[in-house]
């Protein structure tokens, strides 16, 4: 049986390899999830088989609620707030890996003296993942407040990491009993909830993905632990792919990781920008379609306003309409469009526009002087020229989207307010841009209406 | 049994892979990959089942029950999660036909 199960492990380790392979380009992105499933469901089902199981009723019991709730919370969340889901679960994921520490260490009998260190690490690691997590869901989902700051908070974090070690060491190298370990765990929750107070929900996506890639390492960790190959080999992958993965995010979003985990974003925008010339010009619905219907190529700039307003699929059944009449319509994706990374493609993709349509950052920006019309929704400071232009701006040296080269810039914003960072928009008082003002949604319902007209 | 320097080999080999297999991954795919590779450390469910099945006192259960409904909620969870995102990226052959 033993022999069964151990290869049941492997194939598990080689088709999540494979599954995770295909998840990183768009065109087997689909199937990878799939593999991956199989690897999942081939490793639990051995495990039943396991020699001297019992608890089966437990088990059952467990895998059914926990599957459960997943599921059906998996499947109602809307779109838009899958980054917080992906948050949780990677909570449970951190959590479930800091249990089987506890419980291994709790049982303390036949470890040797590796296993045992590997235990307490693993258990560290996942503790500080779960409740980490679940304070990244609570702040993406306005349940708590954005930034948590105080004063002497890195001593205080520094300090409270600095007990759970020495706690940790204690664990690892004496005979101690269950107080030290429960104290050490206790520890471990709270620097989670620590660390991850301070932190801006803009910068959530890479704090996630670093919990992610810790679980990885954790249940990597507790794989060397239970003597499990297919928990190593997986976990470890995630926990190097998930550090690749935050690298690259950060990167993405023009912040290092170390910015994003020990200052909090904000405190370098506060002071005032230089003060901006000019006036908003505002358009109506009418002219703008004009403008986009007699042009020959338009680009169009979504941020996470449009998300918020839900507009996406009246985005694109005006991208539809528009191409219809011969017009060449491309979507340009800012790297932190979204929530997350990528997280604008999936909301576009959802309403129906295909990949190909949409365009990174570098792949598109030369395009903007040849484009009659850059249509920007529910962005700002994503197009923000000063990023471009002003060293004193906490924005400059951001990548942007040029839209302000595009011959004419049609703006659909509900009023005159600031973006994220709190920075006034050159480009809104540029000679080639208008105001179509309005609620996202309903802008560009008046757009279709107005092109259908014409 | 897995042992010492073997497990440190693996240990290494493992990350490696890891880094490689998604080093060329482009930014619309960042958020994706990481609730596929969330779901992936789901495995960790494999642990809990057997740590749970293993354990005696009513502590332990209780602990370990914990720890397999967590396991089954980040595996199922993340499953759920990475389909439904990866459904929709199709070109735009695709969409026409579906």
């Amino acid at each position: 049986m033993d022999k069964i199960i151990q290869a049941s492990y492997f194939v598990a380790a080689v088709l999540f390899i494979i599954g995770i392979k295909r998840m990183s380009s768009p065109v087997t992105a689909r199937s990878g999830i799939v593999w991956a499933g199989l690897a999942m469901l081939t490793a639990t089902v051995a495990t039943f088989f396991w020699p001297g199981m019992h608890n089966y009723l437990l088990l059952f019991v467990a895998i059914g609620v926990g599957s459960v709730l997943a599921w059906v919370s998996g499947k109602r969340v809307s779109m838009t707030h899958m980054p917080q889901m992906i948050a949780l679960y990677n909570g449970m994921g951190g959590g479930a890996a800091g249990v089987i520490a506890a419980l291994e260490l709790l049982k303390g009998a036949g470890l040797s003296q590796t296993t045992v260190v590997l235990a307490v690490l693993g258990g560290l690691i996942g503790a500080v993942s779960f409740s980490g997590s679940l304070i990244a869901f609570a702040k993406l989902q306005g349940i708590m407040d954005k930034a948590w700051v105080f004063p002497g908070q890195q001593a205080l974090n520094l300090g409270v990491l600095a007990s759970a070690a020495i706690l940790g060491g204690i664990v690892m190298f004496t005979d101690s009993g269950p107080a030290p370990l429960a104290i050490f765990f206790l520890l471990a929750l709270a620097f989670g909830v620590l660390m991850t107070l301070p932190i801006g929900g803009a910068d959530m996506p890479v704090v996630i993905s670093m919990y992610n890639a810790f679980t990885g390492l954790a249940v990597g960790f507790e794989g060397f632990v239970l003597n499990n190959a297919a928990m190593i080999i997986a976990g470890t992958v995630v926990g190097s792919s998930g550090t690749l993965l935050t690298q690259l995010m950060a990167k993405a979003m023009n912040r290092s990781i170390a910015n994003v985990l020990f200052s909090g974003f904000g405190s370098a925008a506060s002071q005032a920008a230089g003060t901006v010339t000019g006036s908003f010009k505002p358009i109506d619905a009418d002219d703008a379609a004009i403008m986009m219907a007699f042009g020959s190529k338009v680009i169009i700039v979504p941020g996470y306003g449009m998300a918020v307003a839900q507009a996406q699929h009246k985005i694109w059944e005006l991208a539809e309409l528009l191409e219809k009449r011969g017009i060449a319509v491309k979507f340009a994706i800012h790297p932190v469009a979204g929530r997350m990374p990528g997280h604008m493609n999936v909301l576009l993709a959802e309403a129906g526009v295909p990949y190909d349509k949409i365009f990174d950052l570098e792949e598109i920006n030369a395009e903007f002087p040849q484009a009659d019309v850059a249509l920007v929704i529910g962005a700002n400071d994503v197009v923000n020229p000063v990023a471009r232009t002003d060293p004193q701006s906490p924005i400059y040296g951001m990548p942007i989207l040029n839209a302000d080269q595009a011959k004419n810039v049609i703006v659909i914003k509900r009023g005159r307010g600031t973006g994220f960072a709190g920075i006034e928009n050159t480009l809104f008082f540029m000679d080639n841009c208008r105001m179509l003002y309005g609620d996202g949604q309903e802008a560009a319902s008046r757009l279709i209406q107005s092109v259908k007209k014409l | 049994m897995i042992e010492g320097i073997i497990a440190l080999y693996i240990f290494m080999l493992a990350a490696f892979t890891g880094y490689e297999v998604i080093s060329r991954v482009p930014v619309l795919l960042h958020t994706p990959l990481m609730s596929g590779t969330n779901f992936v450390h789901g495995i960790v469910l494999v642990g809990a089942m057997v740590t749970l099945a293993h354990a005696e006192t009513l502590l332990e259960q209780a602990i370990g029950f914990f720890g397999v409904l967590l396991g089954a909620g980040n595996a199922v969870g993340g499953y759920v999660v990475t389909k439904r995102m990866l459904e929709m990226f199709k070109s735009s052959k695709e969409t026409k036909r579906g």
